[in-house]
């Protein structure tokens, strides 16, 4: 414990960087998700195509992929980008089935009504059906921030710095407080990203509190 | 005027929902289309603002094919109200009904104007413009679904069962109200429906289909009642049709009755069984039983209130029914202020039905 007092304010440039390198890919991620769940609704056979390629992304390991990056991306090793690919890559692959879904729960009826008041399909898009899966789709989102924190923390294996830092060190030298810290701060920082996401999922679905 | 010309629908799985349909939909007239399921009424519908695009056959909207016109265009001057309202749960009922005004780039304030005198051209108070169609009753929400579909002030609405999932007390309220409306109005609306009554109701021209979305036949209800053109029609119509029919003949110069009346607190004079008790402006309140009363006045308690009353220039149905559900058998007639006129007989009804006639062809259609 005494490793903590002497080295607790370490703890903030790593939380930093972890809450980036988890969180950006969240936004973009997000925003990649979104054409690719509306074009899974567009026809009848892409959405088992683009749900199950897009959850396979999933499965592949982190490390391989962070170390796959820079082949890919034609960046240098050490660059945190090859982290934010490669973390919107997982964020893509959890958020399209949700996004999908959220779009396909929309009521038939609300789309048809919208169809028939001369709503063309973007705007109708934009203005009505994803606001109506706001809520799927910041269930989903908030699955993938959880899922970003803990991963990330892979990433001080190829030396982009973060909040996994401390676990590996704390492991290599055998400092339990550093271990511990890290992995408080790791549940820390996940909790706020949970209650953003849900705070601003409130925020934008008035509507679902109405109550008859 | 809505014309279709050899309309056919067939679906890729090789159902066909329309067959060869012509029918016109007169300007400023409600068209009913009728039928049971699978007769192709809502596809029948959904041809016209372009939901579903015809096999063959086409469809003009005062002179214009509507394939020519941009579908999103095409819709914005269509009103559409469906069964279950359709409104949208993330936007409140002002924010609901001003959806069309918006699409056409209306300005703020004129949105706002025009969907709040719409909310109250409903029949809704100014309270729910904020709240959200989950915070609704049904017949609410299908209130706000015929206000947005007349927000633009379109010319024509299409309404596919907008009725048909409230209860019947709201069912019968917003049927009135909306022939209420529509006479301010003067729409041309097609309305689809599988209920019958609701058709012979509030049609001015009934087109009935039959399973394959064939035209069984096109006429005014009374029409469709007194001269069913097949046994299918006949059968879909139903088997009180000739009772149903006399909803559309106005009652004849009834002989009526003087009616020895009371008041409350009075008691009654004379042998007959029934009195009629009456208000202190002349309005019937109920028939009571003389020899109950023992010589005492009457009160409120002992009126017995089962009979319907019909007014003198209604229709013979009306009339009729006021005779055969009075306790006393005499059918209260009233003017249009609600006064007792007199009372008549059912089987006086009945000679009057019989010297009337059959709607002929001519009256046919609107």
């Amino acid at each position: 414990m005494t490793w903590i007092r002497d080295n607790w304010t370490s703890v903030f440039p790593l939380a930093y960087s972890h809450a980036l390198l988890a969180g950006i890919p969240l936004l973009v991620g997000l925003c990649v998700s979104i054409p690719c769940g509306w074009l899974a609704r567009r026809r009848r056979g892409a959405y088992p195509v683009i749900v199950s390629m897009s959850g396979l992304l999933y499965t592949i390991p982190s490390l391989a992929l962070f170390i796959l990056m820079p082949l890919i991306l034609g960046t240098r090793i050490l660059d945190p980008v090859n982290v934010v690919a490669a973390m919107t890559v997982y964020t893509v692959a959890l958020l399209v089935r949700t996004v999908a879904d959220g779009l396909g729960a929309v009521p038939d009826p609300v789309q048809q009504a919208a169809t028939a008041m001369g709503y063309r399909p973007l705007r109708r898009f934009v203005a009505v059906e994803l606001p109506l899966a706001i809520p799927v789709i910041t269930a989903g989102l908030r699955v993938a921030a959880v899922s970003n924190v803990s991963i990330v923390s892979v990433a001080s294996l190829i030396g982009v710095s973060q909040l996994g830092d401390l676990l590996v060190d704390g492991f290599n030298r055998n400092i339990p407080g550093e271990l511990w810290l890290g992995i408080a701060s790791c549940l820390l920082l996940a909790l706020i990203f949970d209650l953003l996401i849900t705070a601003a999922g409130r925020a934008l679905t008035p509507w679902t509190r109405a109550a008859a | 005027m809505i014309r279709f010309d050899r309309v056919t629908k067939r679906f890729p799985d090789g159902t066909t929902a329309v067959d060869e349909l012509d029918l016109t939909a007169p300007t400023g007239k409600i068209t009913v289309l009728v039928g049971p399921s699978g007769c192709g009424k809502t596809t029948s519908l959904r041809v016209v603002n372009r939901m579903i695009e015809p096999t063959s056959g086409s469809i003009w909207l005062e002179g214009t094919d509507v394939t020519n016109l941009v579908a999103a265009e095409l819709r914005r001057g269509i009103g559409y109200v469906i069964q279950h309202a359709g409104l949208f749960p993330h936007r409140t009922v002002i924010e609901n009904i001003g959806t069309v005004p918006a699409l056409l780039g209306w300005d703020k304030r004129r949105i706002r104007d025009r969907s709040m005198e719409l909310l109250e051209r409903v029949g809704l108070d100014h309270t729910v413009a904020q709240r959200y169609p989950a915070q609704l009753s049904g017949g609410q929400q299908q209130r706000v679904g015929v206000a947005r579909a007349l927000a633009a002030d379109p010319p024509v609405m299409l309404m596919d069962e907008p009725f048909s999932a409230v209860d019947p007390v709201v069912r019968e309220q917003l049927q009135e109200e909306f022939l209420r409306l529509q006479a301010d109005l003067g729409k041309t609306i097609i309305f689809v429906t599988h209920d019958i009554d609701e058709a012979i109701k509030l049609g001015d021209q009934v087109a009935v289909l039959r399973v394959g979305g064939r035209l069984a036949q096109v006429a005014s209800p009374a029409y469709l009642l007194t001269h069913p053109a097949d046994d299918f029609v006949a059968d879909f119509v139903g088997r009180d049709r000739g009772y149903r029919a006399l909803s559309f003949q106005a009652a004849p110069r009834l002989p009526l009755h003087a009616e020895r009346t009371l008041v409350i607190g009075e008691s009654p004079e004379g042998t007959e069984e029934w009195a009629l008790v009456v208000s202190d402006d002349h309005k019937p309140l109920g028939w009571v039983e003389t020899a109950r009363l023992d010589g005492r006045g009457v009160t409120e308690s002992d009126l017995q209130r089962g009979g319907t009353v019909a007014r003198n220039n209604g229709s013979l149905r009306a009339a009729l029914d006021a005779a055969l559900s009075a306790p006393s058998r005499r059918g209260v007639i009233v003017d249009d202020s609600g006064e007792l006129v007199g009372t008549v007989r059912a089987h006086e009804v009945l000679a009057a039905i019989e010297d009337t006639e059959r709607p002929e062809l001519e009256t046919a259609t609107a």
